[in-house]
């Protein structure tokens, strides 16, 4: 019954979903106000996901049933990951050997999820997308593995989340270090080609490919794959401040630093262009493995 | 009310289908997106699939070609979705209306809700026909 609160309620569904999707409207509206504009009232995405749900479903010709279960599965996983990461904020001592690498997998099945829907959906605009993003993720999941290799010989091999927060209680913060630092730089990018967001929005490029992998969704499916992009917003955030920032981790400090974070997002966001997906693939596997890999020897010597 | 429409109303996605228009509307459409006229604050946004849209706004005379696209188009909407012809060709198809490659008007392929005229039609037109149809929708005058 806990467990069932949790997953559902406060940690889990109910609560990331109101955060990202507020989060989703401050980008909005700062991204508005930079161009000068006014930008949607608060509620907007609620209103979007509202609206999604009322619409037919349809579903095209000689898709497979892989083209509805995917978005389920990508949801459902990343709730998972953020009940783990949320309970261990809240008792850093209750988490199982191990659940980083259960996070760092769980991560990773949203963006196979939409993998796997946009391949079944049948249009080539949709396969390009998925293409895209299947070497996005080739691209971006070896230097944030890295980067959390660091953190974790910086906390003498803990995979437990609670042992890494305990260690930053007792020794500050993993970013005020050489090798937390460098990570740090790696991970911010990492989240933002994770999150989808500009300049590394090639899956969904709407003004070349129309929204790309998600073409052919309407309806409650979509309404789910925007949820769990909602979602996404909190929870990576969520993830790094624990890695590198857990020193404090009072519900102020959590939101001072969840904002700044966000504000690191939406500042990338809006002054960059898309680029091209092989000039991604040597961005992350050029500076960012580098560095990636520079600050897990750091750590490795001790600084 | 129900929740459904209120949501529709305040959520309105539009699908941009130009049946060869000489772009002065398409110009127009894009102009009610810039600052000055920022539609994004009562919740519209350009999409680019006509899976998401909930309105097809329609540019243009069809001609044969695009008679067909536009029928294609809109069966391949997900329903409730609503049709706007924007500019005078697609709301009458004014003087191309005996033109030998012009088989019929807008309005004559799909079911069109609100018609907003003029060559090109303002911004503040364009807005204030998206306020007739919310109106028309929830069943106002």
């Amino acid at each position: 019954m806990k467990l069932l609160f949790n997953y559902l309620i406060f940690p889990g569904f109910l609560f990331s979903a109101c955060i990202g999707l507020i989060a989703g409207w401050i980008d909005r509206k700062v991204t508005a106000r930079i161009q000068w504009r006014v930008g949607p009232p608060w509620y907007q995405n609620f209103i979007d996901i509202v609206k999604l749900l009322g619409k037919e479903t349809i579903v095209p010709e000689g898709a497979k049933l892989t083209f509805l279960i995917s978005p389920y599965l990508g949801l459902l996983s990343l709730i998972l990951v953020t009940t783990i990461l949320g309970k261990s904020v809240i008792l850093p001592l209750e988490s199982f050997m191990g659940d980083l690498i259960v996070v760092l997998y769980l991560l990773v099945i949203p963006a196979i999820a939409i993998i796997v829907g946009a391949a079944s959906s049948r249009n080539p605009l949709a396969s390009i997308g998925a293409s895209r993003e299947m070497k996005l993720v080739l691209g971006y999941e070896l230097p944030f593995i890295l980067s959390v290799v660091a953190i974790i010989l910086k906390s003498k091999g803990a995979i437990e989340i609670g042992q890494i927060l305990n260690h930053q209680i007792n020794f500050g913060s993993n970013l005020f270090s050489w090798s937390g630092a460098l990570a740090f730089i790696v991970a911010i990018f990492c989240m933002q080609a994770k999150l989808g967001f500009v300049p590394f929005d090639m899956p969904e490029a709407e003004q070349e490919i129309m929204a790309g992998v998600l073409i052919e969704y309407s309806g409650l499916p979509l309404a789910i794959f925007k949820l769990t992009k909602a979602v996404l917003l909190y929870t990576m955030p969520l993830f790094l401040i624990i890695l590198f920032l857990g020193k404090d981790l009072s519900p102020l400090f959590i939101v001072l630093k969840y904002i700044l974070l966000l504000v690191i997002i939406i500042l990338i966001k809006n002054t960059n262009p898309r680029l091209r997906i092989d000039q991604a693939l040597r961005f992350f596997w050029g500076p960012m493995t580098f560095l990636a890999g520079a600050a897990v020897i750091l750590a490795g010597l001790g600084y | 009310m129900n929740l459904k429409l209120k949501a529709l109303t305040k959520s309105i996605w539009v699908f941009h289908a130009a049946c060869s228009p000489c772009n002065n509307c398409d110009i127009e459409v894009l102009d009610v997106l810039t600052p000055r006229h920022d539609v994004e604050r009562f919740g519209i946004a350009l999409v680019g699939s006509i899976r998401h849209a909930d309105v097809l706004l329609v540019t243009g005379v069809p001609n044969y070609k695009t008679k067909e696209r536009l029928k294609r188009i809109y069966n391949q909407a997900p329903q409730p979705c609503l049709v706007v012809a924007v500019g005078n060709c697609a709301c009458g198809r004014i003087m191309f209306k005996d033109s030998y490659n012009s088989p019929c008007a807008v309005d004559e392929v799909v079911p069109v809700s609100a018609y907003i005229p003029g060559c090109p039609p303002k911004p503040e037109a364009i807005i204030a026909g998206v306020v007739k149809l919310i109106k028309k929708l929830r069943g106002q005058k």
